[in-house]
């Protein structure tokens, strides 16, 4: 499939060319970074929905009831699940998509499940590229359902506009719920399995937090109550979500956020192609391997040699 | 542990039989072996296992079936997997299926049947060395 395929295929809503593109992006072809280039133009439409929370606490649920309810509201969506790749082997088990059985043939529905593949965060390093392939093809609503969190896997944030922090009743106390992370990112708590013991204390906890924060925010994050397995609590949580994007439109927060993530976005770009560049550049070079035995000698130091290297290398013309 | 070229596939429970202990225990070992194993769920309709597989861009299906109805199932897929443009896609099976249906299969566009007692090896190196990208 040639560049021009490809970004066809995806503005025209053929689901195999958005499925390809995708796989591109995972395996780094460098024809995705090309049909990326051209697709980001149609990007900017969709409403991001990042989803986190601690494993088991039913994410996956709370994805397929919303996608219900959405599908309701007559909005197309797009979905990605990421789970963790095994540290030893690179394998992993995919295991989100199952969860989401009543979506499995309708059309306006799209779910692709990603590997961390050794990427910390919550996300994958292709996870925010695939978003953008799914806006381009035109999905209203993307959620972005992370792995199973703990305190500090907060980079979700930079790919969502409305973040949902999910919790289950039972665990941990009001200490637990002031320390830093992934208590501060959300947008919307939501404790869900409302069933069980606790859950009506988890939410005054997260309240309670919430009340004594010092900071002056305009949007003060609702804490709901949902049982995915019933359907209890989705619609309110739909309309907080919109309430979320209405406010951050109206607020000019949405604006904020664009330009510190095109910011983000290009810097983080540049970075990895210097440093492509620097690598092919220094490649087979004997003065390269001759200085790291002269560091490990002790006989020159890092510091130097890398400013040595780069100046030589980088700012030059190419040898 | 690169990014580049994993090998995905789609471990799938077509038709009404619900034991799914061997699905589970292959999609364990080919995540072992360093694959993305996606695994649908049971009852699955041959419709719902040609989705998954263009969606997730999978590079092999896995097929386990107990109930008898592998002749219709999976020709079914096969003939669904090419009306959707799905090319290059290994298709494997398992389960209870009769020797003698074996050879039907594979002119339908099996790849391989693994029975009951066949090595986990052996289902990796054969997905290994016949995947395409």
């Amino acid at each position: 499939m040639s560049v021009a395929d490809l970004v066809e295929g995806v503005l025209s809503q053929k689901r195999l060319y958005l499925a390809r593109l995708i796989s591109m992006i995972e395996d780094e072809d460098s024809l995705a970074l090309e049909a990326l280039s051209q697709l980001y133009k149609h990007t900017g439409k969709g409403h991001i929905i990042g989803v986190t929370g601690p494993p088991g606490s039913g994410k996956s649920s709370l994805v397929t009831r919303l996608t219900a309810e959405f599908r309701k509201r007559s909005k197309t969506i797009g979905i990605i699940c990421v789970d963790p790749s095994s540290p030893f082997t690179g394998g992993a088990l995919l295991g989100d998509r199952i969860r989401m059985q009543e979506h499995s043939l309708d059309d306006e529905v799209y779910v692709r499940s990603m590997g961390t593949r050794g990427h910390l965060g919550g996300l994958s390093r292709a996870t925010s590229n695939a978003v953008r392939a799914i806006d381009a093809f035109g999905k209203e609503i993307i959620f972005v359902e992370t792995v199973g969190t703990g305190q500090s896997e907060v980079e979700v944030i930079d790919v969502a506009h409305t973040v949902i922090v999910t919790d289950v009743p039972g665990s941990g106390d009001d200490i637990q719920a002031i320390k830093a992370g992934i208590m501060e990112i959300a947008d919307i708590f939501v404790v869900n399995k409302s069933d069980l013991a606790g859950a009506e204390k988890k939410v005054t906890e997260i309240n309670a937090m919430l009340d004594i924060d010092p900071r002056e925010r305009a949007w003060r994050p609702p804490v709901l109550l949902t049982n995915s397995r019933k359907g209890d609590g989705i619609s309110e949580l739909v309309d907080a979500i919109l309430a979320h994007l209405k406010y951050l439109k109206e607020s000019g927060d949405m604006q904020k956020k664009g330009l510190q993530r095109s910011r983000d976005e290009l810097q983080e770009l540049m970075k990895y192609k210097l440093t492509q560049e620097l690598s092919i550049k220094l490649q087979g070079k004997p003065e390269y391997e001759k200085a790291i035995k002269l560091i490990a000698k002790r006989e020159t130091d890092p510091y130097t040699v890398a400013e040595k290297l780069i100046a030589e290398f980088l700012f030059s013309e190419s040898r | 542990m690169s990014s580049s070229k994993k090998i995905r596939v789609l471990v799938a429970k077509p038709g009404l039989d619900g034991h799914d202990r061997g699905a589970k225990i292959v999609a364990r070992a080919l995540r072992d072996a360093g694959m993305e194993v996606i695994y649908t769920g049971l009852r699955q309709t041959p419709e719902m296992v040609v989705r998954a597989a263009l969606d997730e861009g999978v590079q092999c299906i896995g097929l386990s079936i107990l109930s008898g109805a592998h002749n219709a199932l999976f020709p079914k897929i096969m003939e669904l997997l090419k009306a959707e443009g799905v090319k290059d896609v290994l298709v494997v099976g398992g389960g209870i299926i009769p020797e003698d249906d074996i050879p039907g299969l594979k002119e339908a566009g099996i790849g391989e049947i693994f029975g009951p007692g066949t090595p986990l090896d052996e289902i990796v190196e054969y997905i290994r060395n016949n995947v395409k990208f």
